[in-house]
Order: C-alpha cells, then sequence, then structure tokens
C-alpha cells in the first residue's frame, strides 16, 4: 500500500471496528455497570483540568473581548461575546482537545498495553469478544463525557468572566447577565454546541481505541499510537468542527 | 503432591488429528506437511528451536490461524474451517495459559478467575465464589483473591493464571512456556498442577517449551519441530537416546548439527547477488 491508499484503507478499518463495536450493545446490567465505571474513569477524572482550564479560558476571553470592545465603547457586550464564542465554538472544540489528550492518550496507552501483555489474546481464546469487553465501554463513556464536561467547561468559562468582568474590570453585573440571558438562545447555541461535543465524543473515543487496538504490541508501537491519537483526534475534531459549523449555522 | 509422569498416556482415541498441514507467512513456510494423532487425556510436548513454528501449533489448534492448506480436526470438528462464531463456541471447551499468564490487570485475583465464568454461564453469584474459591483453593493460592495482578510473584501469577484456564473444566489445555522464567520450585509446582489437573479432570494437554528436562518428567510423548517440519517424536525417553541428528542435536544442546545456527532468510541467497 502506498502514502495515498493506506490511509484510506485505515479509516475503512476504523469505521468496520466501529461497526464491530456498536453491534455489541446489549444494554445488559453488566455492560451498562462497565459502562459508568469507565465514565467515571475516564470523565470524572478529567473534571479538573477541564474546570481550570475553562475558568482560565473565560477570563483571558474576557480580558480580550473588553479590550477589542472598549474601542467603540461596547464594553457592555462582553458577555454575549464570550457566550456565543464559548458555547458555539470554543466549549466544545477545547474540552474535546483537553479530553483527548488527557483521556484518549490513556485508553490508547491502557489498550495498547494490553495487547503487548497478552491479555487481549487470553480474552479471545476464552471466547470473549474483547472489542465488546474493552473497547465499547470506553467508547460509550467518551461519547457520554464529553458533551457533559463541555457543559462544565462552559459554565466554569462563565464563571472565569465574571470574575474577570465583573469583579475585576467592574462592568455592571445587571447588564453582564441580561445580555448573555437575551443573546444566547438555547436550541442554536447550547444545544448546537451540544452536538458538537457529541460528535467530537465519538470521535475522539473512536480513535483511542482503535489505536490502542492496532497498536503493533511494543513499548515503541504503544507510544506512536498514542501520539497517532492526540495529532489524528486533534485534526478530526477542528475538520468536523468546521462542517458542523457550516451546517449548523 | 505425588506426580506420575508418563504413566497416563491417554487413550487409543485420538482428540486432535493433524492433516499435512502447511502455514506460512509470506514467502516463508512455518510449518510444512505436518501430520499429528494426539490421544485423548495425554500430555504431548512440542519442542524445538526458537521461531521453528511450536507456539504456532498452538495458534492453529485454537483457530487464531488458518492453515494454508491441509485440516486439523478437535474432537471430531474441523477447525480449520470454523466460522468466527463456531470457534467463538469450540474455545469455550479450551484453557490456555500463555507465557506470562496475561492476567486482566485492571482487575483483582478473584475477578479475574470469575471472568469466563461470568461471561459464559449464569451461575448465581454464591456459586461463582465458592468456584473461584475451590480453583483458587486447589492451586494452592487459597486467601490472595483480593490482591491485584502487581502485587503477585512470577509464579503466584502463573498458578492463578492456571485457576482461570480451568475454571470452566475444559477438554483441551494448551500452554505456551508455561514454566519460563520461573524459579525451580515454581517450575516444580507449576508441572504438578499441570500433571494431577490433567489426571484428575481427564483432560488433553498441548505443551510448548525448551525446557527438555521438565518435559522429560511431564510429557507422554514429544514431538520435535525443526526447519518446519517435525524433525522427531515419542515419549520423552526414546527421544533422549535417540541416534536422529537433529533430534540428539536439540536435546543434549548442540550447537553442531542439522538444525540451522543462523537464520534462514527466504531468498537470502539471491539478495547476495544483488
Amino acid at each position: 500500500m502506498n502514502k495515498i491508499t493506506e490511509p484510506i484503507a485505515q479509516a475503512g478499518q476504523c469505521l468496520i471496528f466501529m461497526f464491530r463495536m456498536l453491534a455489541g450493545i446489549r444494554l445488559s446490567l453488566s455492560q451498562i455497570l462497565t459502562v459508568l465505571q469507565q465514565t467515571y474513569l475516564i470523565g470524572a477524572r478529567s473534571l479538573v483540568i477541564i474546570m481550570i482550564c475553562g475558568f482560565f479560558v473565560g477570563m483571558v476571553l474576557s480580558l480580550q473581548a473588553i479590550n477589542a470592545l472598549e474601542q467603540f465603547g461596547a464594553s457592555d457586550q462582553v458577555s454575549l461575546l464570550v457566550g456565543k464564542s464559548l458555547f458555539r465554538e470554543l466549549g466544545p472544540v477545547l474540552t474535546a482537545l483537553l479530553f483527548a489528550g488527557r483521556a484518549g492518550t490513556s485508553i490508547t496507552a491502557e489498550i495498547g498495553l494490553m495487547k503487548a501483555t497478552n491479555q487481549i489474546e487470553a480474552m479471545e481464546l476464552m471466547a470473549i469478544d474483547p472489542i465488546q469487553r474493552i473497547a465499547l465501554p470506553r467508547f460509550a463513556a467518551g461519547v457520554i463525557s464529553v458533551p457533559l464536561l463541555t457543559a462544565m467547561f462552559n459554565a466554569m468559562a462563565i464563571l472565569g468572566s465574571v470574575v474577570f468582568a465583573i469583579g475585576v474590570m467592574d462592568l455592571d453585573s445587571g447588564i453582564f447577565w441580561s445580555k448573555l440571558q437575551t443573546g444566547i438562545y438555547f436550541q442554536k447555541d447550547f444545544i448546537g454546541g451540544m452536538w458538537k461535543s457529541f460528535v467530537f465524543g465519538g470521535t475522539v473515543s473512536l480513535i483511542a481505541v482503535y489505536f490502542g487496538y492496532s497498536a503493533r504490541p511494543t513499548g515503541a508501537g504503544v507510544g506512536t499510537a498514542t501520539t497517532n491519537t492526540v495529532v489524528m483526534s486533534s485534526v478530526l475534531v477542528l475538520i468536523f468542527d468546521f462542517i458542523m459549523t457550516s451546517f449548523l449555522t | 503432591m505425588q506426580e506420575s509422569a508418563s504413566q497416563v498416556v491417554g487413550s487409543e482415541e485420538p482428540v486432535i488429528r493433524i492433516r499435512d498441514l502447511v502455514f506460512r507467512r509470506g514467502r516463508k513456510t512455518i510449518l510444512d506437511g505436518i501430520n499429528m494423532e494426539i490421544r485423548r487425556g495425554s500430555i504431548v510436548a512440542f519442542m524445538g528451536p526458537s521461531g521453528a513454528g511450536k507456539t504456532t501449533i498452538l495458534r492453529l489448534i485454537s483457530g487464531q490461524l488458518r492453515p494454508d492448506e491441509g485440516t486439523i480436526e478437535v474432537n471430531g470438528e474441523l477447525i480449520s474451517s470454523m466460522s468466527d462464531r463456531e470457534l467463538q463456541h469450540f474455545r469455550r471447551n479450551i484453557g490456555v495459559l500463555l507465557q506470562d499468564g496475561a492476567l486482566f490487570t485492571d482487575l483483582t485475583v478473584f475477578e479475574n478467575i470469575a471472568t469466563p465464568v461470568r461471561e459464559h454461564t449464569d451461575l448465581p453469584e454464591p456459586l461463582i465464589r465458592r468456584l473461584v474459591m475451590s480453583k483458587l483453593n486447589a492451586v494452592g493460592l487459597g486467601g490472595i483473591e483480593y490482591l491485584m495482578p502487581h502485587d503477585l510473584s512470577g509464579g503466584m501469577a502463573r498458578r492463578v493464571a492456571f485457576a482461570r484456564a480451568v475454571v470452566l473444566d475444559p477438554d483441551l489445555m494448551l500452554y505456551d512456556e508455561p514454566m519460563t522464567g520461573l524459579d525451580p520450585i515454581a517450575v516444580s509446582t507449576v508441572r504438578t498442577l499441570m500433571r494431577e489437573t490433567n489426571n484428575a479432570l481427564g483432560l488433553t494437554s498441548l505443551v510448548v517449551t525448551h525446557n527438555v528436562k521438565q518435559m522429560g518428567h511431564l510429557a507422554d510423548y514429544c514431538y520435535i519441530i525443526a526447519a518446519a517440519k517435525i524433525a522427531g517424536e515419542g515419549p520423552p525417553a526414546e527421544l533422549s537416546s535417540s541416534t536422529n541428528p537433529g533430534v540428539d542435536q536439540f536435546m543434549n544442546g548442540k550447537v553442531e548439527g542439522p538444525i540451522p545456527f543462523h537464520y534462514q532468510q527466504p531468498g537470502a541467497a539471491w539478495s547476495l547477488l544483488d
């Protein structure tokens, strides 16, 4: 295979992998419990980094927005600008990128290491499908976690904006909240952003489990797969963001 | 524990039949024209130099690999032509002990052993607990069920993996280098477990190993695989005194002999002329 056909073949294999995972959905109690456990491990444990980053992104957005809007005498519009940018773009995209770095890498490394230590082979020999048992719960946990993390990122970013705009720059709090309330639309801004984060969560998780599962079973192979997860997730999140923004606006 | 090596030689009924087996990886022929009949209840060892294709035979028997030519029958079922679903069903009756145990690192010892039971049966939790604890006690490790795999020594991990492999009482046990990297006491413990379990449950066991001395104590019948073919076969005592040059070289660890020291890359002779 050459450099043109190889990525196409790999994309095809990744899709087949996804269909094999989805075919394994049983909604049994044990499967639900495993998904919840993984949601805790990869979702809840990413909360701290998401909250800290969200808070500072909100602050820096306010700082830049106030500097720019002051030139036109429109600094009271800061909450609208911050809210629109966050809910539509920055919240879903930055959360997905952070999730790829924090959880995506750990998923790939964990599955790659399981392969290198023959745990995947042992599972196959026990007539247990490793794609259902290992990959599916992590993928589902990613799809569930990223929208929830995005909501938390947005909330913390608004808090950061409040702290900077009202606390530091002394803007009127009534105007800040009223502009936010009247200018941000639930369906168009919030739900649109949630759709994006749902797709990004699926994309990052699929790439993470696929690269882990197809990693060469060596130290170097797992390292390469982990790097590829971050690179490929980041690129695809930004590409999908453009495509979805084109359709949603 | 008392061993009875080479006393149980199995019934006359073959449980595994391999006919004219050929397996290739790319241009390299790994196994060429292999024929075997393995009798029920016996412990059969596959020995030979590294890369000779011993583990490949186990993978072909378990259906992880498909032969390029020939057939493999286990209990009268043709493994080489089974669908994935049929293979899944077939594998419920085999137990496998891999070289490093391959315990699931995110599960406790108890959960490791319980995994195949939960996956393939609907037993209630108290019964699963009793079954797991009885297997753990059988391998001499009662009371460690709450430990994680990283808390275990190599020998303990191998015994836990052994308990997991036999928890569903399989008909066929496959061992891939079960004694590699263990201290002499652990080697004897694992060897004794293998023999006693084989006798008690009436299993058929296939063992891939380099350990000529241990197989002399354990195996009923040995195959020596070299250069893609069966270089020699027979009971261990017979092989030890064999005059066949390939068998003699392997059994006595000689450098000189028909089994080559240099790796033979297909087409290597031509590349020298390029």
